[in-house]
C-alpha cells in the first residue's frame, strides 16, 4: 500500500475559496454570485480582490441561478456560491431550463455537501444532490477529496465550457494530495494499484478508503484506491481496467446509495462487465445533527464500513 | 412618425396571421397571449431594439430581449423571422418534429434570436437582470428588455428579482408585464387576484409605467419614454394592458383561446379579419 501522510487538515470549501480568487486572477470574465453565505463559502478573498465582479444575491438561491445564466450572456463565467442543499434541489428547474438546457456557462459551487455538515441537521444535509446534478444532460459533477484538488477543480472549470456541478464541504479533513496538481475533468486518479478489490471513492470517502487499504493490507488484502473526483463524465475506461484486474467492487461516497457514484459504476460494470460490487453509502435515508465523525460512524461512511465491504464483496468474486 | 405606425400595423397584421396559421397547423400551442402582444413585438423589433446584423449569443453592442413567459413562442418567432433571423418558411415546422421551433423557445436547437430557454414560469426576469448585469461589466451601454406574463406574477422567483434590481440600480432593464387579465384556469382576478400590482412594483422600487399595449402608436411612445427612463437609477416596469387574443375578434375578451388551436373554419375567419401584408410564409 502507498503510503499517503499529511501535515495538515483543512477544509475543502477553502480550497474553493483559495482556488476562485486564483481563476479570478487568471481570467477576468470570472465572476462570483453568493446567497448570503459569503463567509461558509470562503469566498471573502475573491471579493477583496474583485468588488465590481462579485454579486451578493441575498436568499433568493432562484433569482441567483437566472442572473447566473444571464451573465454568461456577455460572456461572463459566473460561479454561484451557496450550500449544496441550496444549489440542487432548490433550484432544480432554474438549473434545468436556464443553466442546462439553455447551455449556459454556470459553475454551481456548492458547499456543506452530505453528512459532515453536522449539528445542522438534516434540513441543510443534502445526500441526493449528486443525483439530481448528474441526471441533467450536459451537466459536470465534481466532488473533490481534498483541499489542494478542489482548489485545483475550481481553476480547472474555468476553462471548461459548460455547466458545472462542484461539490464540497465543511469540516477539515487531511491535506494528502499535491499541492501543484493538475486537474483533468474525467480522468480518475490512481490513488493506490493493487490487485483484489477495486475501491472506487470521491469526496471525503477518499481518505477513508486510504485508511482502510492500510488496514486491509494488514489483512493480507490489495486494495487498488481509485479517486473518481468527476462523476460526470464517468471515466469509464478507468473502471473497466481496473474491475478487469480485481472482479470486485466497493464504492465509497457521502451521499444516498441511490443515484450517486456508486449507480454510475454499477451502470457501467453492468453494460460491459457485471462485476459483484458493494455500496459504501447513506442507505436511502436523511441524516440528522451530530458531529461530522458520529454521523459517519452511524451512516456507516468510515474506513472500517469500506473494510468490511471489501471481506463482504471479496466473497462474492 | 404616423407612416411609420402605419408600417408597423402592416407587419403586426402579418405576425397575426402568422400565428394563427402555425397554431391551426400544429393544433397546439397558444395563440391568445401572442396575438396580445402582437404590437408589442413588432414595435420592439422594427422600431425600439437597437439590432445588429445577424445573431451571437453575447450580444455585445446591441440591445437585448428575453421572453420569460416562452408559451407566447409564436409571436415571438414570426417575429424573429420577420425581422430577419431566420427564413419565414421555417414557421410552418412550429412545434413539429425535429423543428428548432419548439413548444416553447430553446437554444437547444440553435435558432438565431433565442438567448434562453423559457416555458417553465418565473424565470426570465432574472436571466435579463444577469444580462443587464453583464452590460455594465462590459461597459456596454445597450439596454435589456423582458417581457413577463400577468399570471406568471404569482411565482415566486418573480419578487425576488423584483427586489433584486431596484437595490442594486440595474437601470439598463425594461421589463414588461402582459396585464391581460387572464391565465389558464380563468381571470387572474378569479385564481389568484394579483391585488394592485402597480403599487407592488412601486413599492420594490421600479420605475412603474403604464401603457396600452394594443395601440401600435401608443405602444411605440410608451417604449421610447421608458427608454428615457432608463440610466436614472432604477429599473423600469410597464404594465402593458392588452387583450387576449387581440385581431381576432372570437378569441378576444376570455381565457378559451389561452392554449387552444383553431380548427379550419375558425382559421379561415380569423384570416378573413387579418390583412395578408408581407405574403403568408
Amino acid at each position: 500500500m502507498k503510503k499517503y501522510t499529511y501535515t495538515e487538515k483543512k477544509d475543502t470549501r477553502s480550497g474553493f475559496g483559495a482556488g476562485l480568487l486564483e481563476a479570478g486572477r487568471r481570467n477576468d470574465r470570472v465572476v462570483a454570485l453568493c446567497a448570503d453565505l459569503i463567509g461558509s463559502l470562503k469566498m471573502n478573498d475573491f471579493i477583496k480582490a474583485f468588488p465590481e465582479r462579485f454579486f451578493q444575491i441575498g436568499i433568493a438561491e432562484a433569482n441567483m441561478m437566472g442572473i447566473a445564466a444571464g451573465l454568461t450572456i456577455g460572456g461572463k463565467i459566473p460561479y454561484t456560491g451557496t450550500f449544496a442543499n441550496f444549489s440542487t434541489g432548490r433550484v432544480y428547474d432554474q438549473i434545468r431550463q436556464s443553466i442546462a438546457y439553455s447551455d449556459k456557462n454556470v459553475k454551481i459551487c456548492a458547499s456543506h455537501a452530505g453528512l459532515t455538515l453536522g449539528e445542522d441537521g438534516a434540513t441543510h444535509q443534502i445526500l441526493e444532490d449528486i443525483g439530481l446534478m448528474k441526471m441533467l444532460p450536459g451537466m459536470t459533477v465534481i466532488n473533490p477529496c481534498d483541499y489542494n484538488q478542489t482548489k485545483a477543480a475550481t481553476m480547472a472549470i474555468a476553462d471548461h465550457h459548460g455547466p458545472v456541478y462542484l461539490r464540497f464541504g465543511r469540516p477539515v479533513v487531511p491535506v494528502f494530495t499535491d499541492a501543484n496538481q493538475k486537474f483533468e475533468i474525467g480522468k480518475a486518479w490512481m490513488v493506490n494499484e493493487g490487485k483484489d478489490v477495486s475501491i472506487f471513492a470521491t469526496g471525503h470517502l477518499v481518505w477513508e478508503a486510504i485508511q482502510a487499504g492500510e488496514q486491509l493490507a494488514d489483512l493480507g488484502i490489495d486494495a487498488e484506491i481509485i479517486n473518481i473526483h468527476t462523476i460526470k463524465p464517468l471515466d469509464e475506461e478507468a473502471v473497466l481496467r481496473s474491475v478487469a484486474k480485481t472482479g470486485c467492487v466497493v464504492t465509497a461516497e457521502e451521499h444516498n446509495r441511490l443515484g450517486g457514484l456508486g449507480d454510475s459504476i454499477a451502470q457501467v460494470l453492468a453494460k460491459h462487465r457485471p462485476t459483484p460490487q458493494e455500496y459504501v453509502a447513506v442507505n436511502d435515508s436523511f441524516g440528522e445533527s451530530g458531529t461530522p465523525a458520529q454521523l459517519m460512524e452511524k451512516y456507516g461512511l468510515n474506513a472500517a464500513n469500506i473494510v468490511t465491504a471489501v471481506q463482504r464483496v471479496i466473497k462474492r468474486k | 412618425m404616423s407612416e411609420d405606425i402605419t408600417k408597423l400595423e402592416k407587419i403586426a397584421s402579418q405576425v397575426r396571421r402568422d400565428i394563427v396559421r402555425m397554431v391551426h397547423a400544429c393544433q397546439s400551442g397558444h395563440p391568445g397571449g401572442s396575438l396580445g402582444c402582437t404590437d408589442f413585438f413588432v414595435a420592439l423589433y422594427f422600431s425600439i431594439m437597437k439590432r445588429k446584423q445577424g445573431f451571437e449569443m453575447d450580444g455585445i453592442g446591441e440591445d437585448l430581449f428575453f421572453l420569460s413567459n416562452g408559451h407566447i413562442s409564436p409571436v415571438f418567432y414570426s417575429t424573429l423571422a420577420r425581422a430577419g433571423y431566420f427564413e419565414v418558411s421555417e414557421l410552418a415546422t412550429f412545434r413539429k418534429i425535429d423543428s428548432r421551433l419548439q413548444g416553447h423557445p430553446t437554444t437547444h436547437e440553435g435558432l438565431p434570436g433565442i438567448r434562453v430557454a423559457s416555458g417553465s414560469l418565473g424565470q426570465g426576469l432574472s436571466v435579463a437582470i444577469g444580462a443587464a448585469l453583464a452590460k455594465k461589466l462590459n461597459h456596454d451601454d445597450n439596454l435589456v428588455y423582458a417581457l413577463m406574463g400577468d399570471g406568471e406574477q404569482q411565482e415566486g422567483q418573480i419578487w425576488e428579482a423584483a427586489m433584486y434590481a431596484p437595490y442594486n440600480k440595474v437601470d439598463n432593464l425594461i421589463a414588461t408585464i402582459d396585464y391581460n387579465g387572464q391565465q389558464i384556469d380563468g381571470a387572474t382576478e378569479d385564481v389568484l387576484s394579483l391585488g394592485n400590482l402597480k403599487a407592488k412594483w412601486e413599492s420594490f422600487g421600479w420605475d412603474v409605467m403604464e401603457m396600452n399595449g394594443n395601440v401600435m402608436a401608443e405602444v411605440v411612445s410608451g417604449l421610447q419614454e421608458a427608454k428615457a427612463h432608463t440610466g436614472k437609477g432604477k429599473p423600469v416596469l410597464i404594465l402593458m394592458k392588452t387583450e387576449m387574443g387581440n385581431g381576432v375578434d372570437f378569441m378576444m375578451g376570455s381565457h378559451k383561446w389561452h392554449g387552444v388551436a383553431p380548427n379550419d373554419e375558425q382559421l379561415a375567419a380569423a384570416l378573413a379579419q387579418l390583412e395578408e401584408t408581407l405574403g403568408d410564409y
